[in-house]
């Protein structure tokens, strides 16, 4: 299993201060809720994982996070094989302007994978992925059609077999469910259910009751600052800090 | 204020609006019924194969399909890769916001001024009017106006592709070339056919640059004439024969911007339904 491990992490958007001197350990396997407040840093935190931060300007981040012992904002590191590693399912799903199975077949394609290496393979890894997002029934007589005459629900799905395709060790989801119909929401937290056996998915939600149904670890931030984690059980039932007791009787949302 | 006189205000602008629109409705259909009269008339299906010295106009279409098609074609290769180099992911923003300034100066710039530049320039070099001069000057003319609006396609892309797309481990150029191009064609083809019709219907870029002749263009090194010019000439004689074939010339370049921007609009819709 992946290991990831932050050390002393700033992250600034201009002169805006975001994170501040963030210290973790994520345990391996399993679904981590990052919660917290809105505008506390929880989208920030998780893009600093596969260094999506990058696309921003003027941002500037300090610290390490290191994945699997390696610092991967150390000079010249890998971006494409930490983005291979890493996946990220976004807020809110964007297929890219290709047919469904392109779409899933997409990121494998551009890492060469073997699963990709000729057509038969390719259409095998692409039912496989969309079995797993749960969306294979509801596509399967379509896979040539334009992936965005898709459901708002179903293209989330479909970001996520598209996620999935690039064989990634750890799953970064920024409140995946939060542009969804709630049905959609119930089929796609399904997923990230069945997923726990096998990734690390860091989950970030600011829906507490999300986090109560599918958290493993939780990780609570406030104003940048990382101010309670621990398994969800303790979390959930023993807070110790006031700030997570406040939050999680819903004094500060 | 009073709720009367709020009412009145309201009622005050509609009509100054609605006047606007129609002394701009009444000026444009005025100009395309006297375009439409006087050269419909003498526009003929004989005019289209004859050239001047038969007395039709087939000359100056095809040169101005050949100035319009050479010079666009030749803006293109440039004024893509430059908006695909002003990016976001590319360029920071504020190169970018002083490149769309320039290219908005240069878009507002009268085309004589590229017209005497590029004869200046002949000039020193001792080259002739031609049509290759009057491509290379017409693509100067379509380059800014292609640029900006190519560049307004990609910024008009929304984040989240080139968030998504980097997520899945996709380089800049990956994203640029199988998924950006893509989702932006239909704005990138607005862009081109919006710098051709600008093209073909400009006649001071080309006035020192093409020439004027009676005769079909032989060769990239011979003068070459075009209807915008076969209008300002033509209408300029005494000779009401001669001046018939500028009226059906007029009506004529008309079609044709029409039917570019009519197709040009199908397309950018068509695109755009049937966006994979």
């Amino acid at each position: 299993m992946t290991h990831i491990h932050i050390k002393n992490l700033h992250v600034a958007y201009g002169s805006h201060t975001v994170i501040e001197g963030l210290d973790l350990e994520i345990p391996d396997g399993g679904i981590v809720a990052i919660l917290g407040p809105s505008g506390c840093g929880k989208t920030t935190l998780l893009k600093s994982l596969n260094r999506l931060l990058d696309l921003h300007e003027d941002v500037t981040v300090r610290g390490s996070v290191l994945i699997d012992g390696e610092d991967i904002y150390a000079p010249g590191s890998d971006l494409l094989a930490l983005r291979k590693k890493v996946g990220f399912v976004a807020q809110r799903p964007f297929p890219l302007p290709m047919s469904i199975h392109d779409n899933v077949a997409f990121g494998a394609r551009l890492h060469e994978l073997p699963t990709v290496a000729d057509r038969a393979a390719t259409s095998g890894t692409v039912e496989r992925h969309l079995r797993r997002a749960g969306l294979w029934e509801e596509v399967k007589h379509r896979l040539d059609a334009p992936a965005k005459g898709l459901s708002i629900g179903q293209q989330q799905r479909l970001s996520l077999a598209r996620a999935l395709a690039v064989e990634p060790e750890v799953i970064l989801a920024d409140e995946p469910t939060s542009a969804l119909d709630p049905l959609s929401v119930r089929i796609v937290e399904a997923q990230f259910r069945a997923l726990r056996q096998d990734y690390t998915v860091l989950l970030v939600t600011h829906i507490l009751r999300q986090a109560r149904r599918l958290a493993d670890y939780v990780i609570f931030l406030y104003d940048g600052h990382l101010v309670e984690h621990g398994p969800a059980e303790t979390f959930f039932n023993a807070p110790v800090d006031p700030r997570t007791q406040a939050y999680l009787h819903g004094e500060i949302s | 204020m009073s709720r009367t006189r709020r009412c009145r205000m309201d009622r005050l602008a509609r009509w100054a609006m609605g006047g606007a629109l129609g002394i701009l409705g009444i000026a444009f259909a005025g100009l395309l019924l006297s375009v439409v009269m006087r050269g419909l008339p003498h526009l003929r299906p004989s005019m289209l194969l004859a050239d001047g010295q038969g007395g039709g106009i087939a000359h100056a279409l095809v040169g101005s399909l050949c100035l319009g098609a050479g010079a666009s074609v030749l803006a293109l290769l440039l004024a893509l890769p430059a908006a695909v180099a002003l990016q976001r992911a590319y360029a920071p923003p504020r190169i970018a916001e002083a490149a769309a300034l320039v290219l908005d100066l240069l878009w507002g710039t009268p085309s004589i001024v590229y017209g005497a530049f590029a004869f200046l320039l002949m000039v020193w070099m001792g080259v002739r009017t031609s049509l290759l001069a009057g491509i290379l000057t017409l693509a100067l003319v379509m380059v800014p106006v292609m640029t900006r609006a190519m560049t307004e396609a990609f910024r008009s892309l929304p984040p989240e592709l080139w968030e998504q797309a980097t997520a899945l481990g996709a380089t800049r150029g990956e994203i640029t070339l199988k998924v950006a191009l893509r989702q932006a064609l239909p704005g990138l083809v607005t862009a081109f056919l919006l710098a051709f019709g600008r093209g073909i219907g400009d006649a001071a870029s080309i006035l020192f640059t093409a020439g004027y002749t009676d005769r079909l263009p032989g060769s990239l090194m011979d003068p070459v004439a075009s209807l915008p010019l076969e209008v300002f000439y033509q209408l300029a004689t005494p000779d009401p024969t001669v001046q018939s074939r500028a009226h059906a010339a007029a009506l004529l370049l008309l079609i044709l911007v029409l039917g570019v921007t009519l197709i040009s609009r199908a397309l950018a819709r068509r695109a755009s339904r049937h966006r994979l």
